[in-house]
């Protein structure tokens, strides 16, 4: 059996498994409804406003910066499985690389955006 | 000796020889067991998982826990899970309700893929790719994806602001998880999982590299523990200020999903741990003349046994962790990780490099 077969195998059973739990919980459990019960919760008053709203735009900065940093771990993992081979000359083109990359990491520090403002 | 993968070749051989004409029904049969027995023993672990956390969390608190079902409650978690099944699950209008329904399937197909890939003992690994290292950190970071989408299609201020803390936390700490992993893909040269626990048969690559892989194995804990939303780390869902975080809306069973999965991940985390660092299945072995007879017991221990006694040993340090230490505030959090493990675990792939190249 090859691991692409195992891997859809475990994928529908990861599947079934939800449906399955889901369907069983829904035959099982009680059921009632009336208004208040679905309403979102916010310590028992009614919701004020849209919670779709507007949030910190730190997080977004910290998703470009993980961007950046992840599609370089991405691009160094065949250069890490073949460093035996490269040897030296390998090492010295892969510091270029990382050189322009901790560029940036150094500048995003000093600009200050790695602070939580 | 007690190796399982005989087991597993005996059911292979005795269905091929029961039924030659139909290797179709065989292979099929062969997927179903697959299946069931990766679901087995993905929830007797999530099971054994909340007892041991319960108990540990009492111990360390000066308390008995769970004693009551059962002798020494151990069978405290059936008990709850049955409970969970047997809850309603509350419709919550003004969602959105395809994502709210589609997260705890991400969530758990994420872990459960993952799960699938750890070798457990001698021949018992189900996905071997020869890119499993990044299979294991492609599959995994799809927690996160089923997170975001639990808490914006809640329609609730507190799971959007749990969701965007455990996203930003999660994106971070992957990196120098990455980042640790890949400076043992250096020592190891193949990311294959089954080559990686093949080429640890004499030593451990935590004792191959001892000065860069043990700073890799440290970064490597504590962003792992980052990634499970436990212990310091857990500010995503800080029940004082989020009251559950990013599944404050989810009930009954859809809930149990999130917290299967939550449970699940600190013991796939000390499994990968266990794979790359500490030899994956093999025993311990001191590489000296004197030593042989010592080698040859180790050897006796079954490698599941192995396995399993490592990966508790670091899941108990996690709860460890978790127990002894408040909550980080996220510019902490977050200066940790972008101001001293990113630094650090660059530069520590570097040291490997380096010390590959020497020795």
């Amino acid at each position: 059996m090859s691991s692409s077969e195992i891997f859809i195998v475990v994928l529908l059973t990861a599947i079934i498994m939800v449906v399955a739990a889901i369907l069983i919980g829904m035959l099982l459990a009680p059921k009632s409804n009336n208004a208040q019960k679905g309403e979102p919760y916010e310590c028992g008053i009614p919701t004020r406003g849209t919670s779709w709203m507007q949030f910190r735009i730190g997080y977004y900065l910290f998703a470009i910066l993980f961007l950046m940093f992840d599609v370089e771990t991405v691009l160094l993992f065949p250069w890490a499985t073949i460093m035996r081979n490269l040897g030296t000359m390998g090492l010295i083109s892969v510091l270029f690389f990382l050189f322009i990359l901790i560029l940036g990491l150094v500048y995003a520090w000093k600009k200050g955006a790695l602070e939580w403002k | 000796m007690l190796e399982l993968d005989k087991l597993v070749n005996l059911i292979h051989e005795g269905l091929t020889s029961a039924m030659p004409e139909m290797a179709w029904l065989v292979s099929l049969i062969e997927y179903v067991l697959i299946g069931v027995a990766f679901l087995a023993v993905y929830c007797v672990l999530a099971l054994v998982l909340i007892y041991v956390e319960r108990k540990v969390c009492a111990f360390f608190q000066c308390r008995i826990g769970p004693n009551r079902v059962g002798p020494f409650g151990i069978f405290q978690s059936i008990a709850d899970m049955v409970k969970i099944l047997l809850k309603e699950i509350i419709a919550i209008t003004k969602t959105d309700n395809v994502l709210f329904k589609l997260a705890p399937f991400i969530v758990l197909t994420g872990s459960l893929c993952t799960f699938g890939a750890l070798p457990f003992g001698k021949g018992l690994q189900g996905i071997d790719f020869n890119v499993g290292v990044f299979y294991l950190l492609a599959i995994s970071s799809l927690g996160v994806v089923g997170i975001l989408l639990a808490g914006w299609a809640s329609n609730n201020k507190y799971t959007l602001i749990g969701a965007m803390r455990s996203g930003a936390q999660l994106v971070s700490y992957e990196l120098s998880a990455s980042i640790s992993i890949l400076t043992m893909v250096i020592l190891a040269g193949s990311m294959q999982l089954s080559t990686i626990v093949e080429k640890q048969a004499d030593a451990w690559f935590i004792f191959q590299a001892p000065l860069p892989a043990f700073i890799a194995f440290v970064i490597y804990l504590i962003a792992g523990h980052a990634e499970t939303n436990r212990g310091p780390f857990d500010l995503p869902e800080a029940e004082s200020e989020l009251t559950a975080g990013y599944h404050t809306e989810y009930s009954g069973i859809q809930f149990g999903f999130f917290y299967l999965a939550e449970y699940l991940n600190m013991f796939i985390i000390a499994g990968i741990a266990t794979t790359i660092f500490l030899g994956g299945w093999q025993p311990f072995h001191i590489n000296a003349e004197w030593a042989s007879g010592f080698n040859s017991i180790m050897d006796y221990i079954p490698s599941w046994l192995w396995f399993f006694a490592k990966v508790f040993a670091l899941v108990f340090l996690s709860l460890w962790v978790r127990w002894s230490f408040p909550r980080l505030r996220i510019d902490q959090l977050l200066k940790l990780e972008w101001k001293i493990l990113m630094p650090i675990s660059l530069i520590n792939m570097l040291v490997m490099a380096v010390w590959v190249l020497i020795f």
